[in-house]
């Protein structure tokens, strides 16, 4: 007979404090028996009520602080129409999922999508659940629906006089058939939408409940710490444990292609005999690549001639030819690791009954299913993977699983003990999915008048997609390498955007906003355009732009709420940035100051976003401050160079974040203006860099055209 | 067997001299609220209290710190929530979570020894690493929770 641990009973026995760990199963619950044994009715897969008027919203999206959790849940309780004090949420179950042939669609957290695309299904939900839970009372009452109002859970009879609340009739209305139509609320009605509610996930999160992957505690659960070659894609070669073996605690040395892994009982134990183990590494072929090889791989692809064009719009080569001026500049990023403050983690857990339980901290449960699956060589029905709250994502732990067939294979090897496997932060550090170092050249003609009338780019810049979608047609074209200077939206008559393909052995994945590379090459070199045509950097977007383009409100909003062009004092400068991308569009007004001793300061960042719709006015601007910080360790500090195969960095050390005393103040400018469902995550990063790297040119006269400013002396000549 | 009183309590544990004191919370106490972020004491996850003081427990051999007082989160506060938790939640501070009880904690320490602290003493004093942007908030929430007045279960421990 198979059992569950549910997430909610897991968290419920391993937050017992000091007391060990009293483990509770229960049996799956299903629409069909949840009703009496447990008091709670499931309306429709996303929807439980409980007779006490608790209601429970499944959320299949991720939670890794973009608060996709508590926004997903608000959308579907306003249109249940209940009462959002009595409203938790709970991790749609993956496994379910998968037996009920995918009833809670996409579980993949990335792109800035989990409410946006989402949201349509999870309201009709919710309307769904609302027409059903009437039809249910008005059938008990023997009255039309049309006579019934709904208020905050509580169904009327307004000629009888008569209610009944959502619990008293949640069972009935589980037996209705869902209504085949519904009608969605106006956002203009939106009474729990819309507003900044309080996060669902925050009460747990500061009493430092055992939320996160890393948290999790099971009876005689084993410890893991892990090696992996430190060159990608070398092998293990050999492995001398002796002393490791004989170190306290220490339960097996474990052999894989790629890694050795130490399980032990604590975590400290296995990663101390981790460091004892006398490991010889097969690099294989890329034992001598470097950051010289990689930056000559990308220079020879800005000299390929026959490279793929991503945007090719009448004819650059007359138009730079016969342009009044032409600027060329070359511009420069390096990998980025993710550093999510959580390491990459999971417990596995091979039961007696042969039923594999995963938990993990992942933006992608489904992927999570099929790589567990995958390692363990069972189907997926005879798989769980528990939902953790993740420590930090931006785009690690979505479509890389490496952690989870990691952690299922240790695991395996270990059948019938849980095992919870824990990068250490070198580990981590030197094994991501790093953001792709890139090079671009751009060369831009201006007429006599000023105008830009060319525009041609060069971008050599390895492919995400060929890492983690291998399978995918990209016609030689990885969009996320080219977007933001493939479709500009600057009425520029000549375009061409030319991509060089050049992948190197580094592997690269989706970092935040996946291409925000190129919001800094096209931003600032639009800002040196300017400068060139002797204009106003806003006057020569906005005369780039047209009538009613939203790009265009967006800057108008951030350049009215920042005083652009109003006195500041003497030393401090602005800087002005603009890109849509993720479904919204966004520009940032930054405002810095260099000392004498070249010292850059960030002091105000003025960011408008227009995503269409605001579900959660709070959660929003948390994010646009989430995304400058994320932007701005990159500007400052934060690079990881290749030597000998390897990423050379391997902690907080030499890669540094800011701290609280570099935060700028950041002011959020919510300027939605409907008819289209925008991202919140992703999108107010996109133009920070170049914001910032402009108001540096505003304060020093210096281009900036590569990162970070640690290679750059800021000092006035 | 080593000796030590966390929050409270004295636990007995077998356990290697040099071990952090965060794996023996974590792995020997169940205590998961301290968080492992680079066991170099740079970020500030696995900040605890020692004798009232705040300290990172990643780097600190629990052969040091038997018989002091060790306060987690999770004995944070013996009633309810601790103010600077209730500053935490109405200012709605964390985003991920995971650096927020090494925060809370610091500010927590921060704010026994240091009732009214500046932006200067907050600069000094939030080392703490935050790789989601809580910092503005967290400033904020140290502020206000400053402001407000203790709560006698607050006031006895501070």
């Amino acid at each position: 007979m198979a059992f569950i641990l549910s997430r909610r009973q897991f968290l419920k026995a391993s937050a017992a404090v000091g007391g060990g760990l009293a483990l509770e199963f229960s049996f799956p619950l299903s629409s069909a028996d949840a009703e009496g044994a447990t008091g709670t009715t499931e309306v429709n897969a996303w929807v439980v009520i409980h007779t006490d008027e608790r209601v429970v919203v499944r959320i299949a999206r991720s939670e890794m602080g973009q608060g996709s959790y508590t926004a997903l849940a608000q959308l579907v309780a306003e249109e249940l129409e209940c009462d959002w004090s009595k409203v938790s949420a709970e991790f749609a179950s993956p496994n379910e999922h998968i037996r009920r042939n995918r009833i809670w669609g996409s579980m993949s957290t990335g792109g800035s999508n989990g409410v946006r695309s989402s949201q349509d299904y999870v309201r009709k939900a919710g309307a769904g659940a609302r027409a059903m839970l009437v039809q249910a009372a008005a059938a008990r009452w023997d009255v039309p629906v049309r006579e019934c109002t709904v208020a905050r859970g509580v169904i009327s009879h307004r000629p009888t006089l008569r209610t009944l609340r959502y619990g008293q009739v949640a069972a009935a209305a589980a037996q209705l058939a869902p209504p085949a139509q519904v009608k969605l609320r106006d956002a203009s009605d939106w009474t729990i939408a819309g507003k900044p509610v309080q996060r669902l996930d925050i009460p747990d999160k500061v009493r430092g409940k055992p939320v996160f992957g890393v948290d999790v505690a099971l009876p005689g659960m084993l410890h893991a710490s892990i090696a992996q070659c430190p060159v990608f894609g070398g092998k293990l070669k050999s492995v001398d444990a002796h002393a490791a073996e004989k170190m306290r605690g220490v339960k097996k040395v474990l052999r894989e292609d790629g890694y050795v892994a130490v399980v032990a009982d604590s975590w400290w134990r296995a990663n101390e005999a981790l460091k004892k183990l006398d490991i010889e590494w097969d690099p294989g072929a890329n034992g001598s690549a470097s950051n010289e090889s990689i930056a000559a791989m990308l220079r020879e692809g800005l000299a390929d001639p026959g490279l793929p064009q991503a945007r090719k719009q009448g004819d650059v080569g007359a138009a730079l030819a016969s342009a009044a001026t032409v600027i060329e500049a070359e511009y420069h990023s390096p990998y980025l690791n993710h550093a999510t403050l959580e390491p990459q983690t999971c417990t596995a857990w091979f039961r007696p009954d042969g039923f594999l339980e995963v938990w993990t901290s992942t933006q992608n449960a489904e992927a999570s299913m099929a790589a567990a699956a995958k390692a363990a060589g069972l189907p997926l029905e005879q798989v769980e993977v528990h939902k953790m709250m993740l420590g930090g994502g931006f785009g690690r732990r979505g479509a890389p699983q490496d952690f989870v067939t990691q952690g299922v294979t240790i695991a395996k090897a270990m059948r019938g003990t849980p095992v919870k496997m824990m990068w250490s932060r070198e580990e981590d550090m030197q094994h991501g999915y790093y953001r792709p170092a890139s090079l671009v050249r751009m060369k831009a003609g201006l007429s006599a008048q000023g105008k830009l009338v060319a525009l041609h780019a060069r971008i050599a810049c390895p492919s995400i997609l060929a890492v983690l979608q291998p399978g995918r047609n990209t016609s030689g074209v990885d969009f996320t390498a080219v977007r933001t200077l493939s479709d500009m939206p600057y009425t520029v008559p000549h375009q061409q955007i030319d991509y060089a393909m050049r992948n190197g052995h580094v592997p690269v994945g989706f970092w935040r906003a996946p291409g925000q590379q190129n919001g800094f090459y096209r931003e600032c070199f639009i800002d040196e355009l300017a400068a060139a045509a002797g204009k106003d950097p806003v006057e020569f977007r906005l005369g780039m732009l047209n009538e009613g383009d939203k790009n265009r409100l967006v800057l108008e909003a951030a350049t009215r709420a920042a005083g652009w062009g109003t006195p500041l004092a003497s030393d401090v400068h602005r800087g002005v940035a603009l890109v849509n991308g993720f479904g919204s569009y966004a520009a940032i007004v930054a405002e810095v100051s260099v000392s004498a001793k070249g010292e850059l300061k960030v002091h105000r960042i003025v960011l408008a976003i227009d995503s269409g719709y605001v579900v959660n006015p709070d959660t929003c601007r948390a994010q646009a401050e989430s995304n400058v910080v994320y932007g701005l360790g990159s500007i400052l500090y934060q690079e990881n160079n290749v030597k000998d195969g390897r990423i050379v960095e391997s902690n907080f050390h030499d890669f540094r974040l800011p701290q609280i005393s570099e935060m700028p103040k950041v002011e959020t400018v919510l300027v939605p203006t409907g008819g289209f469902w925008g991202g919140h995550g992703e999108p107010g990063i996109l133009p920070l860099t170049a914001a910032v790297c402009n108001a540096i040119f505003a304060a020093t006269g210096k281009r900036i055209r590569s990162l970070p400013l640690t290679h750059h002396d800021l000092r006035k000549v | 067997m080593l000796e030590l009183k966390v929050n409270g309590r004295i636990h007995s544990v077998d356990v290697e001299p040099e071990m952090p004191l965060l794996w023996v919370l974590r792995d020997h106490l169940n205590l998961h609220g301290a968080k492992y972020g680079c066991g170099i004491s740079l970020c500030g996850a696995c900040t605890v209290h020692v004798d009232g003081v705040a300290v990172r427990s990643c780097s600190l051999p629990v052969a040091s710190v038997a018989h002091k007082e060790i306060v987690t989160i999770e004995g944070l506060s013996q009633h309810g929530l601790h103010r600077i938790q209730q500053a935490w939640i109405e200012n709605q501070v964390p985003q991920c979570g995971y650096c927020q009880t090494g925060m809370i904690m610091t500010a927590a320490a921060l704010l026994a020894k240091n009732p009214q602290p500046t932006d200067a003493d907050i600069d000094a004093t939030m080392t703490n690493l935050c790789r989601c942007g809580t910092y503005a908030r967290v400033r904020q929430a140290i502020h206000s929770a400053a402001g407000a007045p203790a709560t006698r279960a607050n006031a006895a421990k501070s």
